[in-house]
């Protein structure tokens, strides 16, 4: 995984995030163990406290659960991991259409620059072999 | 629990104060930086912890003791000048520093420096700058002290280097112990720290956690830092 942090944002919060995106893509897989507090606190360079803190918080949300000795695992539940990708997605949605807004960007303008932008995408994915 | 608890302490060098009625708690399993600008009393601090100096007014305890031969075996101190004897091979300070101290973790430090890729008989004088500063945080890190004291650890080496010290430091925390951590490097080390502690001519001016920082002011500690001390 690779972790990196903004300045004007908690530390905690960034992490929290950033294990989310990791569940959601897959780098932590349902039902996977995670690596110990101290581990993943190395691998992002963060005070163990502040990693402890923000696995807590995701425990609570129920994207993480401990089991005792074993250490912390990944939820094996779908439909919350869906939950989630969504919510992360639709966080994405919202700067956005703020940066339009901020930069006085009409619906239409909006709309045409993201159906261009799509198909830029579409255009790429036509030639997969490289 | 406490480890390091300083009430109303100063400290003048002549007639130029270095710390005017200091109180500050460190809590066990804190990493908290002790940050301020050159000539703030970060050193200072950090030597009337270790014993090196003596209060004028107020007391500084560690673990409810005052500094002294019973604190010298809790207290894990890193100078602000490399000391380790140049002429010594690694393997010697090895052995200097399971002699010195009951709390050595040597197989800790072993593991360390075989890490580096350092070769045990080097000697201390055939290192960099880089390497010594390395070999000197894994000597101090690798003893199971309650107080950590490291005074400017990543001053003066380049930023692999600085990262590869900040991961030692996070990787031997111990929920037991305190880390001080002096520094005017901020950018560098406060993602490593629970709290920072201001420190301005010799007085404490600001005492917080550095996500509570982020949170009320939306700045970092950096940029607060700046604020706080700008010329």
């Amino acid at each position: 995984m690779k972790w990196s942090f903004v300045n004007d944002l908690p530390i905690y919060a960034q992490l929290i995030e950033q294990i989310k995106v990791g569940i959601v893509t897959g780098a932590f897989p349902p039902g996977e163990r995670l690596p110990s507090v101290r581990d993943l606190a190395t691998e992002a360079g963060v005070n163990p406290n502040t990693m402890q803190r923000a696995l807590a918080q995701l425990e609570s949300e129920g994207l993480v659960y401990s089991q005792r000795t074993a250490g912390r695992f990944v939820t094996e539940d779908e439909t919350r991991i869906g939950e989630t990708k969504r919510d992360l997605a639709q966080k994405h949605v919202a700067r956005f259409m703020e940066a339009m807004r901020s930069l006085a960007i009409s619906r239409e303008e909006t709309l045409s620059l993201l159906e261009a932008e799509f198909g830029k995408e579409t255009g790429t994915n036509e030639c997969p072999d490289m | 629990m406490n480890v390091l608890t300083c009430k109303e302490l100063s400290k003048k060098y002549g007639r130029t104060p270095a710390l005017s009625g200091v109180s500050l708690n460190v809590e066990s399993g804190h990493i908290v930086g002790l940050l301020g600008p050159n000539g703030s009393g970060k050193t200072t601090l950090i030597k009337l912890a270790n014993g090196l100096l003596t209060p004028d007014d107020g007391t500084i305890t560690i673990c409810g003791l005052l500094p002294g031969k019973g604190t010298h075996a809790q207290v894990s101190y890193l100078p602000e000048r490399a000391v380790l004897p140049e002429w010594m091979s690694v393997m010697q300070i090895l052995d200097y520093y399971a002699d010195f101290y009951a709390d050595f973790r040597r197989d800790a430090a072993q593991e360390m420096i075989h890490h580096l890729g350092i070769d045990m008989k080097q000697r201390i004088r055939q290192m960099s700058k880089g390497t010594r500063e390395k070999v000197q945080l894994i000597m101090v890190m690798s003893r199971q002290a309650k107080l950590y004291l490291l005074d400017e650890p990543i001053g003066g080496v380049d930023p692999a280097t600085r990262d590869y010290i900040l991961n030692t430091i996070i990787s031997n925390y111990n929920p037991e112990a305190a880390v001080v951590i002096s520094t005017h490097l901020i950018s560098d080390v406060e993602k490593i720290l629970d709290d920072v502690i201001f420190l301005d001519r010799g007085c404490v001016v600001l005492e917080s956690s550095v996500d509570e920082i982020r949170e009320t002011r939306g700045v970092s500690v950096d940029a607060l830092f700046r604020e706080v001390f700008k010329c």
